[in-house]
């Protein structure tokens, strides 16, 4: 048997089960074999891509994909086009600025939209909040720039606001 | 913790999770538990700039070393490490090929014994990974999750009231939890029924995949278990799914297909094994491949009592200290493939001829 890659002997077989529609054997030569099996863990980018495409043939018409891509989180400047393509968001604020758009994205891959798990002990800061961290260290950094030393102490005091001193606690590692 | 430039510490030892103990350790290699987590005021990684990512690693860096059990952990600059160290690293389990593979600035922080370590800058600004022998999954967790605690008192992660933790790729988010179970399963791919046993699991939401690098079901007759959703159940839920569902499934059809194949022609396999070790300990030279499908039989052959004098520690070993990387650090220089192939066959021979009790010999 042949690669399904290239024209070299096929002597792994592996099977995927991964693909969202069931296995799937892969029969390839040594070289691509390691290509696919070197990639560690499922690969997030083709299920996230996968599910992605699925969803949009579903829901949108050309146009409105169109207007899709073009949205831009106004912290990280990704646009949905960039996400659909690498598979990673860019900003916590993400989460919520396309919130609609991956809900049933988040539904496709987990079948859930809730956390239930293991929450942080302290207070968890609101997605705004993390889009204000992100915005004041920019400002912060800038005014350090510009050699504006006392905006800068006055944007610190404002992140640390946010941030909340770290805890000290006995850590038993 | 103390800056580590250089890994030949690592090189003289193994793991912990390689001691070859541990519930089912005949069949069950490692339990890993890795959490994906991301500091609240940067972007995600794709949207860091390099000073970003300098950042996030001076601070971590900084956080960590604040945690009074930290100070001997060592701690590894990824950006600055050798080719050579990277791939060592990745062959170790300690990191992953994404962050060996990718640019700027980048670092992990590993526990001596090797049970945990904590990545940053890979695809999420934080990775901590734990690994333990054998299907140890529930101590493993403890571990991570006050490691985790730790972690969360020194920096302000980026946490969603609904969402849960946030990360980069949406396949991570809620728990950022990833339960990984390596599996050895040599019975189920001699018999064939890899496939249909991995068919009927694929309904309960686990991943499958053959083993990292070198390894595939014709060269190492590896397979990895892991949660898929990570969103929606509870870490300990997730933690029964793998460990409790389908693991131990698993692990019943393998007991069985060898349980067969010894009924069916105890001398057969006795043969076939026998004849994997004579090429493992007597060969001049010999590919990462040819050692791990021989490796994995000799395993199996250990677990079944046909071989009796060499010891489960050693195999497990010998599947991370002939890898190219290994090999290469061992040797303190770069060799080509054909070089490494008969070094490889000079250290299993060492390693495989004599006395059981070699396991902690060096070269
Ligand atoms: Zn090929
Ligand atoms: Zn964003």
């Amino acid at each position: 048997m042949k690669c399904q890659y290239c024209d070299k002997p096929a002597t792994f077989h592996i099977t995927e089960l991964t693909e969202p529609d069931g296995p799937q054997v892969l029969h390839l030569c040594e070289q691509h074999a390691r290509n696919v099996l070197q990639k560690g863990e499922p690969t997030p980018v083709s299920s996230v891509a996968g599910a992605l495409a699925k969803q949009l043939q579903l829901g949108q018409t050309k146009e409105e994909l169109r207007k899709l891509d073009q949205k831009e989180c106004p912290v990280c400047g990704i646009t949905f086009f960039e996400f659909r393509n690498s598979g990673r968001l860019g900003c916590p604020l993400d989460y919520d600025f396309f919130e609609a758009d991956l809900k049933p994205l988040l539904l496709n891959i987990h079948d859930s939209l809730e956390h239930t798990g293991k929450r942080p002990t302290r207070a968890a800061a609101t997605a705004d909040s993390q889009a204000d961290l992100i915005r004041l260290r920019k400002e912060m950094e800038a005014a350090v720039d510009r050699e504006e030393y006392e905006r800068a102490s006055e944007l610190r005091d404002q992140i640390n606001a946010i941030q909340g001193e770290p805890k000290r606690r006995g850590n038993a590692i | 913790m103390k800056e580590a430039t250089d890994l030949s510490v690592l090189v003289q030892k193994s793991g912990e999770w390689l001691r070859g103990t541990g519930p089912e350790s005949d069949i069950v290699i490692s339990s890993r538990i890795r959490l994906a987590r991301n500091l609240a005021g940067f972007p995600f990684i794709r949207k860091c700039s390099p000073e970003d990512r300098e950042k996030i690693e001076r601070q971590v860096r900084s956080r960590l070393e604040n945690l009074p059990e930290w100070d001997e952990i060592p701690y590894v600059d990824i950006a600055t490490l050798s080719e050579v160290d990277r791939q060592f690293l990745v062959e170790r389990q300690l990191i992953s090929r994404e962050i060996a593979d990718s640019e700027g600035s980048r670092a992990v922080a590993i526990d001596p014994s090797e049970q945990y370590s904590v990545m940053i800058n890979e695809e999420d600004h934080l990775r901590i990974q734990v690994m333990h022998s054998g299907l140890d999954l529930l101590s493993a967790w403890e571990q991570i999750d006050r490691i985790d605690d730790a972690i969360e008192g020194e920096v302000l992660y980026a946490f969603h009231s609904k969402f849960g933790y946030l990360t980069a790729c949406p396949t991570n988010v809620g728990t950022g939890l990833r339960v990984s179970v390596m599996l050895h399963l040599p019975g189920l791919v001699i018999t064939q029924q890899i496939e249909k046993v991995f068919r009927s699991m694929q309904r309960i939401n686990v991943t499958v995949r053959g083993l990292y690098g070198e390894g595939s079901q014709y060269t190492g007759d590896f397979y990895q278990v892991s949660n898929q959703v990570t969103l929606g159940h509870t870490e300990q839920e997730l933690l029964e799914m793998v460990g409790q569902e389908v693991v131990p499934r698993i692990i019943d059809y393998e007991r069985k297909a060898r349980e067969f194949l010894i009924d069916k022609g105890q001398q057969d396999l006795h043969d076939d094994v026998s004849r994997a070790l004579g090429i493992l300990s007597t060969a001049r030279k010999i590919s990462s491949e040819e050692t791990m499908h021989y490796l994995s039989k000799v395993r199996m052959g250990v677990n079944l009592g046909l071989i009796d004098d060499v010891q489960l520690a050693t195999i497990n070993k010998l599947f991370i200290h002939t890898q190219p990387a290994h090999l290469q650090k061992l040797h303190g220089r770069v060799l080509t493939t054909s070089d490494r192939n008969v070094q490889r066959a000079s250290y299993l021979q060492r390693h495989l001829c004599g006395p059981a009790d070699r396991t902690d010999e060096l070269n």
